[in-house]
């Protein structure tokens, strides 16, 4: 595992009214587990909301856990409400059932990974690593070598 | 006799799920079972405390109750499900609702968007209700709707219609699932607070009593296990919940004798085949010694009665197939166990809405364990089976034992205040998908054989339209124009104002569902008086 100075913020969200969020308590302990710096919006946010909290709290990472089917109509329009708000250059990752037929259309609406109900919690944490490291860098935190922290 | 097998202590924890030789509940096993492992003779099926079935003649005076899960699109589709699932053989109908539906919102909500129709049908008044049970005879069918937040709308909405149909309330059957402390502690589709919650839930239940003799109105549910815990602490949350339930009858004046008979419980059943027939024995023993102590004399109040669903999180999205091999491992522990209605999921839950293959294949795998294996001939096959027996014994000492830690924190609407439970079932959701990444507890096409599993398969998704949606929100907007305002207003205004009062809410919320006001109206109504549950925070 790289080590770095820099703690990401990654905003988990659910949004929708679908309220299993087992899977995204578990995202939410290992991301923490692996030294990031997490914010739940807990059940029912509303996009609107999470968009703004994520500029808000200038978060590194969106995560979006969604199980109950209406992940389409949501990720299209978070990316409004990005858009809007001039941050699309955040990334947003979705976990949850998906079908892949509609992999395509997560992908037009701006959604950079899937993850699906088997994925390894090491493997979404690697992920979130890799993809906040543009803007950790962008932002002047870039990774550093070991021992040097913060 | 030395005592065997051990609660789940806090130190015990994180081994458990790494040990391969104790069961999903920490329970150590032998590498064989004998007479002396045995600590009781359990009396035969039917008699207290029922360890072997609340039942003597069990599956043969009637087989269980095969009840699948369906309900999507719209009303006119649901109904088409029915009648479908009914000339298969199904034996009983359940009622999934949309997530707008019990949350309390109508389909036209902005909330709703994207949502309605989705993981169920969509009930916005009456006329929904009505389309969904044309021509069933709801005095020949039970229906059981898995509700909680807006139970009581939707049951005064069910008997609207048998009403209509000429069929008296006392002749309808069935089972509202109005459990609001699993939705606050593990499904999160609640609504109200935590005593608002119980206080509309014990209205309905004392309600029913009175009222509709044939119809369950409470089912305890244990959507804990599916949220995390482990299949003791699922007992354990489960039957808490039951004695919070009491105890709020109780509180009333409602003896044991007049609830006891009318309540049912609700389980998850996974692949761990042995412990889930020793939980279902245990479980059984402790609540018919809780309502016995609690002071019930008819032997019909103390029977556990349960349902169960096969499935949930025990399927794998990855080789989708091999969850027929699970659904039917587990339906097999379900029969072994004695309950009484079974709900077999379906092979690509993981992946969409169950296509009407898949769901008739689920129903079958039901009839051919009560059909072609002798399961439903004998009851409590296993009793006897050293191994069972001990495993009995030591499950009841691991549910006692979470019991009592819920009782310590005041019981189980302290422990969902506090949110201490939450917390309790998160960590061990972590600690189970830690233990199968690492592979210490294998998942077949998931994390075994080594790397090559994991394959999505491609499977046939039912399709889902947004037409759907648009329909059922012009079907809205006509019962909105068709109906007479001055009386919906005015049943509106009654709804709110008992809801600030400590009568029963029942006879208002019958009037408001029979001026066809809207599921989303009359919450809003109770949400005014109630206020919106705030959930504790968990880090």
């Amino acid at each position: 595992m790289r080590v770095t100075g820099y703690k990401p913020r990654i905003l988990l969200g659910k949004a929708g009214l679908d309220g299993h969020d087992r899977g995204i308590k578990v995202i939410a302990a290992a991301l923490r587990d692996a030294s990031m710096e997490v914010i739940y919006t807990g059940l029912r946010a509303t996009v609107p909301s999470i968009a703004a909290a994520a500029v808000q709290e200038s978060v590194d990472a969106i995560g979006l856990s969604i199980l109950s089917g209406a992940h389409v109509s949501i990720c299209r329009e978070l990316r409004k409400e990005l858009e809007k708000r001039n941050a699309l250059d955040i990334p947003v990752v979705v976990g949850g059932i998906i079908p892949a037929a509609d992999w395509p259309l997560l992908a037009e609406a701006g959604v950079r990974k899937i993850f699906g109900p088997e994925s390894p919690l090491d493997e979404v944490v690697e992920y979130f690593r890799w993809v906040v490291e543009p803007r950790a860098w962008a932002n002047g935190n870039g990774p550093r070598p070991v021992g040097e922290g913060v | 006799m030395k005592k065997r097998g051990s609660g789940p202590t806090t130190e015990a924890r994180p081994a458990a799920a790494a040990d391969p030789y104790r069961t999903r509940s920490g329970i150590p096993l032998e590498p064989w079972y004998g007479p002396q492992h045995v600590r009781s003779h359990a009396p035969p099926p039917g008699v207290f405390p029922y360890t072997r079935g609340i039942h003597r003649d069990m599956y043969r005076g009637k087989v269980w109750t095969m009840r699948q899960y369906a309900g999507f699109g719209t009303p006119v589709q649901t109904n088409e499900r029915f009648r479908f699932l009914l000339q298969e053989g199904q034996t009983g109908l359940s009622l999934a609702l949309d997530l707008p539906t019990q949350l309390g919102l109508d389909s036209d909500d902005p909330l709703a968007l994207g949502e309605v129709g989705k993981v169920g049908v969509a009930i916005d008044s009456l006329a929904d209700m009505e389309t969904i049970f044309q021509g069933i005879p709801l005095d020949r069918v039970s229906t059981s709707m898995t509700i909680n937040g807006t139970a009581s709308i939707l049951l005064a909405m069910y008997e609207a219609v048998a009403r209509k149909q000429g069929v008296a309330p006392e002749r309808i059957a069935g089972t509202v699932q109005n459990d609001p402390l699993k939705e606050i502690g593990a499904r999160g589709a609640w609504i109200f607070p935590l005593d608002p919650s119980m206080r509309l839930a014990i209205d309905l239940v004392e309600d029913t009593l009175a009222r509709l003799p044939r119809f369950n109105p409470i089912s305890i549910a244990s959507h804990y296990r599916d949220a995390g815990a482990n299949p003791a602490e699922e007992m354990a949350y489960t039957l808490s919940a039951g004695i919070a339930y009491a105890r709020a009858l109780m509180s009333r004046g409602i003896a044991p004798d007049e609830f006891g008979t009318r309540l049912s419980f609700f389980f998850y059943t996974y692949t761990n085949f042995f412990e889930e027939v020793a939980k279902y024995r245990a479980g059984r023993r402790i609540w018919a010694q809780w309502m016995k102590d609690a002071g019930a004399t008819n032997e019909n109040a103390m029977r556990m009665r349960a349902a169960c669903v096969c499935g949930g999180h025990s399927l794998t999205r990855a080789e989708p197939l091999n969850n027929l091999a699970r659904i039917t491992i587990e339906a097999f522990a379900v029969a072994c166990a004695g309950l009484q209605s079974v709900f077999t999921a379906a092979y690509d839950e993981a992946y969409a809405i169950p296509t009407e293959l898949s769901a008739k294949t689920s129903l079958r795998i039901q009839q051919i364990l009560a059909l072609e294996t002798e399961v439903a001939k004998v009851a409590d096959p296993l009793g006897g089976s050293y191994f069972v027996e001990s495993l009995t014994d030591s499950m009841e000492e691991a549910i006692r034992a979470v019991m009592e830690e819920i009782e310590r924190r005041g019981g189980m609407v302290e422990a969902l205040r506090s949110g201490w439970l939450q917390r309790e079932i998160a960590k061990r959701a972590y600690e189970h998908q830690r233990a199968v990444d690492e592979g210490l507890i294998p998942v077949v096409g998931v994390n075994w054989p080594g790397d090559a599993a994991r394959e999505d398969m491609p499977v046939e998704v039912q399709p889902l339209s947004e037409e759907a949606a648009e329909e059922q929100r012009r079907s809205l907007e006509r019962v909105r124009r068709e109906r007479d305002p001055a009386q919906v207003e005015k049943a509106l205004a009654r709804v709110a104002d008992e809801a600030r009062g400590e009568g029963n809410l029942m006879p208002a919320i019958r009037e408001a569902v029979l001026a066809y006001a809207t599921v989303g109206e009359i919450t809003s109504a109770l949400r005014r008086a109630f206020g919106t549950y705030e959930p504790p925070s968990l880090f």
